[in-house]
């Protein structure tokens, strides 16, 4: 591989650039999306359409002051923000946008996610720790039992994929399903595998949902019983870059959906293929997140482990169990 | 496992069932109103604050200056005066002030019911935000003046 100095130097700026303009044009997304939905035209007012409120809401977290209330702890207070952005920038240095565009293949490039995933999770809970905050700490107990209980059936669900494709690199992973949607993973007629992978990628997309701790599963925010969760306490640009986390950690999990059961880069009728057909399915998927917020209401904590442990993990070790079974007798 | 297939299944019908509606809710037009760009017009019962009914073919005020809407006003915001009427034949007497203090006006409507001869009517007006209390302090003789000026 290439070691150059500008080749580090070229991720560095386009990752940052795509991962700010998600980051803030998500924010406009979602509220154009629910103010369809909800039958009204939404932002509109700031430059054409409401192009430019990205920016103003921007300018205006930046321009406040940072509040540190009394009685929290200062350090771990100021860093948790900043560690809820890291995880999910940094995982986009693995993900293989289309061919030849991506920052560094790694052979566990899977697990890397994973592992990152977990740490934006640690940012919820020193946020709400530090918070010293009785709403915080809740929602900080409840965002680590939700995600740990989520990770279970989404990395269960992972083990098939990579039983499918022998790696775990999403590179060889996306590499395996080239060629027309009937390789992709979610759709494999090989070996038989769209008898159940249909499943998977439905648990896998119900687990990212619930990992990026969205509504109809967003216990950790839930405002109307814990104000704002573990941001109660955070102002200014400390919420500004929790806000940002979230919204990345979207495009994180369309990121990682889309190699893993949609193919990556891949066309769905075999030709043209390239980080153009990436794209339109990671902002197809980002579009059902936002959907999905506007149409259900949230949920309680115990069904959403009710969901999980009764149904989500029961069906991926079966589809596990039946994915080695189709291996191994064709 | 007594109805946990049937969970399930329900379950996602209804999921499913949700998703379709908000879709098809996304590509109907939008229903609210504009409202800077957008005025919409009052139901005919809205009361505004009052103001005086100009004669339709002179365009001057019907009020005769009998005082009835003042002495009805239970806020004592409604002052008016009025002068004998000049020239050959002429009878009864002008209006020559009608001020409103808005400020105080509940909207009671008794000014409106105590008026014999059609003089008086609640207007359409709501925009009536203002940093100055002065305001809302009416001159109606000269408003009815100013429609008059826009009619002709």
């Amino acid at each position: 591989m290439d070691t150059s100095i500008w080749r580090a130097l070229f991720y560095l700026v386009g990752i940052m650039a795509f991962a700010g303009l998600n980051a803030a044009y998500l924010g406009w997304c979602e509220r154009k999306g629910a103010a369809r939905i909800q039958r009204r035209i939404g932002p509109c007012e700031a430059g054409w359409a409401g192009l430019a409120q990205p920016l103003a809401d921007g300018l205006k977290l930046l321009s406040k002051q940072l509040l540190v209330p009394q009685g929290v702890d200062g350090i771990i207070f100021r860093v948790a923000p900043v560690l809820a952005m890291i995880p999910a920038i940094t995982s986009m240095v693995v993900i293989p946008f289309s061919g030849n565009i991506e920052a560094r293949a790694m052979e566990l490039s899977v697990l890397l996610l994973f592992a990152l995933a977990s740490l934006g999770m640690i940012a919820i809970l020193l946020g709400g720790w530090a918070s010293g905050n009785k709403y915080a700490i809740i929602s900080s107990a409840r965002a680590v039992s939700q995600n740990l209980a989520y990770e279970i059936p989404m990395l269960v669900t992972v083990i098939t994929i990579v039983m499918i494709s022998g790696s775990m690199n999403l590179r060889e992973i996306a590499l395996d399903q080239m060629g027309g949607f009937w390789h992709w993973n979610i759709f494999r007629l090989e070996n038989g595998h769209f008898l159940t992978m249909w499943i998977s990628f439905i648990i896998f997309f119900i687990c990212s949902v619930a990992e990026t701790n969205r509504a109809p599963f967003d216990m950790a925010e839930a405002e109307s019983e814990l104000v704002a969760g573990f941001m109660t306490e955070y102002g200014s640009m400390g919420f500004g870059l929790f806000m940002m986390g979230e919204y990345l950690n979207i495009v994180v999990g369309a990121c990682l959906t889309t190699t893993l059961f949609l193919g990556g880069w891949d066309c769905p009728f075999g030709k043209t293929p390239g980080v153009w057909w990436f794209l339109v399915k990671i902002y197809i998927l980002i579009f059902t997140f936002i959907w999905i917020r506007w149409t259900y209401p949230r949920t309680q904590i115990y069904r959403l482990l009710n969901l999980s442990w009764k149904i989500l993990i029961p069906f991926s070790l079966a589809n596990l169990l039946i994915t080695a079974a189709l291996i191994k007798v064709f | 496992m007594n109805g946990y297939w049937s969970d399930i299944f329900t379950g996602s019908k209804s999921l499913v069932t949700g998703l379709l509606i908000t879709a098809r809710e996304f590509f109907k037009p939008v229903v609210t109103e504009q409202y800077p760009y957008e005025v919409p017009t009052m139901t005919p019962l809205f009361r505004g604050h009052i103001e005086l009914i100009g004669n339709e073919e002179t365009g001057q005020p019907n009020c005769v200056v009998c005082g009835l809407c003042q002495r009805a006003c239970p806020s004592i915001c409604i002052s008016l005066e009025g002068k004998k009427a000049e020239g050959e034949g002429a009878k009864g007497k002008v209006l020559t002030s009608y001020v409103l203090d808005f400020t105080k006006c509940s909207l009671c409507g008794s000014c409106v019911e105590s008026c014999n001869f059609n003089a008086l009517r609640f207007s359409k007006e709501y925009n009536l935000a203002s940093f100055d209390k002065n305001d809302f302090i009416m001159d109606l003789l000269k408003r009815v003046e100013d429609q008059n000026r826009c009619k002709h």
